[in-house]
C-alpha cells in the first residue's frame, strides 16, 4: 500500500516538475506547480511529517503559489514564440547524463547515520507537531528568531523595491 | 517500507529538473518557479533522513527552508515588478540593468 501511494506521488511529482519547466504558458507552470507542491506534500504523510504537510499546503501553496499567480496575471504576460534559451540543446544531454550519474551515486550509497534521539514510535504517540515544537522552542531557538528577523527585512525590502519612486513621478509631470 | 534511496533518488530527479529549468527558460517569473522546484527537493531529501534516521532536525530545517522561501519569492517578485515597470520585459537575456 505504502509503495503504490509513494509512487503515485513521485510519479506525479516528477511530470509535474517537467511540465512546470516545459509548458509555454507561464499560467500554465504555475498550476503544474500547484500540482507538484500537493503531491510533494503527500509525500510528507508518508514520512509521519504532519505539520509540514500542513505549513506546505497553508505557506506554499496558499501563500507563494498565489503570489506568483496574482503577479502573473497582474503583468499580463504574452508569450514569446522562442520560450527556451537559445542554448537548450547544448545543456539538455549533460544535465541528463548528470541526473543519471547521480542516480546511480545515490541508489548505491549506503545512505546509513548516526539515529537521533525521536524514533517514528514517539512521533506517531505524540503528533508531530509537538515533537517539533519542542525541539523548535528549545534547541533551535535562535534560527527561529533570525527567520522571523529574515523575514521581517524581507517584507520591508519588498515593499521598498516595488514602491512607485516620488522623484520620477515628480519629473513626469514636468 | 520505502527505501531510504528512493527518496532520495526522487530528490535528485526533481533537483535536476529545477536547475535545467534555471538554465533554459527565458522568463524571470518561470525561474523563480524552478527554484522552488529544487527548495523542494532539498525538503524531500531532509524529511526523508529525519524519518530514517529518528530525528526531528531535518523537518525543523525543511520548516526554515519554506520561511526562505517565501522570502525569496516576495523580494523576486517585487524586483521582477520593477524592471517589468521600466522595460516592459521579462526576458532574463534582456536583464543587463546592473552590467558594467
Amino acid at each position: 500500500m505504502a509503495l503504490v501511494f509513494f509512487s503515485y506521488f513521485a510519479l506525479v511529482s516528477i511530470v509535474a516538475g517537467v511540465l512546470t519547466v516545459s509548458m509555454k504558458h507561464p499560467v500554465h507552470c504555475a498550476l503544474a506547480l500547484l500540482a507538484l507542491l500537493l503531491h510533494v506534500s503527500g509525500l510528507f504523510i508518508m514520512l509521519n511529517a504532519e505539520f509540514l504537510w500542513a505549513v506546505q499546503v497553508i505557506v506554499y501553496v496558499g501563500a507563494i503559489l498565489v503570489l506568483y499567480l496574482f503577479v502573473l496575471m497582474l503583468l499580463n504576460l504574452k508569450t514569446d514564440e522562442r520560450y527556451f534559451h537559445a542554448k537548450t540543446p547544448y545543456l539538455l544531454a549533460p544535465a541528463v547524463i548528470g541526473t543519471v550519474y547521480l542516480l546511480v551515486l545515490m541508489v548505491r550509497s549506503p545512505l546509513s547515520g548516526v539515529k537521533g534521539d525521536v524514533p517514528a514510535t514517539a512521533i506517531l504517540q505524540q503528533g508531530d507537531t509537538y515533537a517539533v515544537g519542542i525541539k523548535m522552542f528549545s534547541e533551535y531557538l535562535l534560527p527561529f528568531e533570525i527567520i522571523g528577523v529574515f523575514l521581517t527585512g524581507a517584507i520591508v525590502g519588498a515593499i521598498v523595491l516595488a514602491k512607485t519612486p516620488k522623484t520620477l513621478e515628480g519629473k513626469r509631470e514636468t | 517500507m520505502i527505501p531510504l534511496s528512493a527518496y532520495v533518488a526522487l530528490s535528485a530527479v526533481l533537483f535536476a529538473t529545477g536547475l535545467l529549468g534555471v538554465l533554459i527558460r527565458r522568463n524571470f517569473i518561470i525561474v523563480l518557479m524552478a527554484v522552488e522546484i529544487m527548495l523542494n527537493a532539498a525538503n524531500i531529501n531532509l524529511v526523508a533522513f529525519s524519518y530514517h534516521l529518528d530525528s526531528i532536525a531535518g523537518q525543523i530545517v525543511a520548516l526554515f527552508i519554506i520561511a526562505i522561501a517565501a522570502g525569496e519569492a516576495a523580494i523576486g517578485l517585487a524586483i521582477i515588478i520593477v524592471v517589468f515597470r521600466g522595460k516592459i520585459s521579462t526576458n532574463v537575456d534582456e536583464m543587463n540593468l546592473l552590467k558594467w
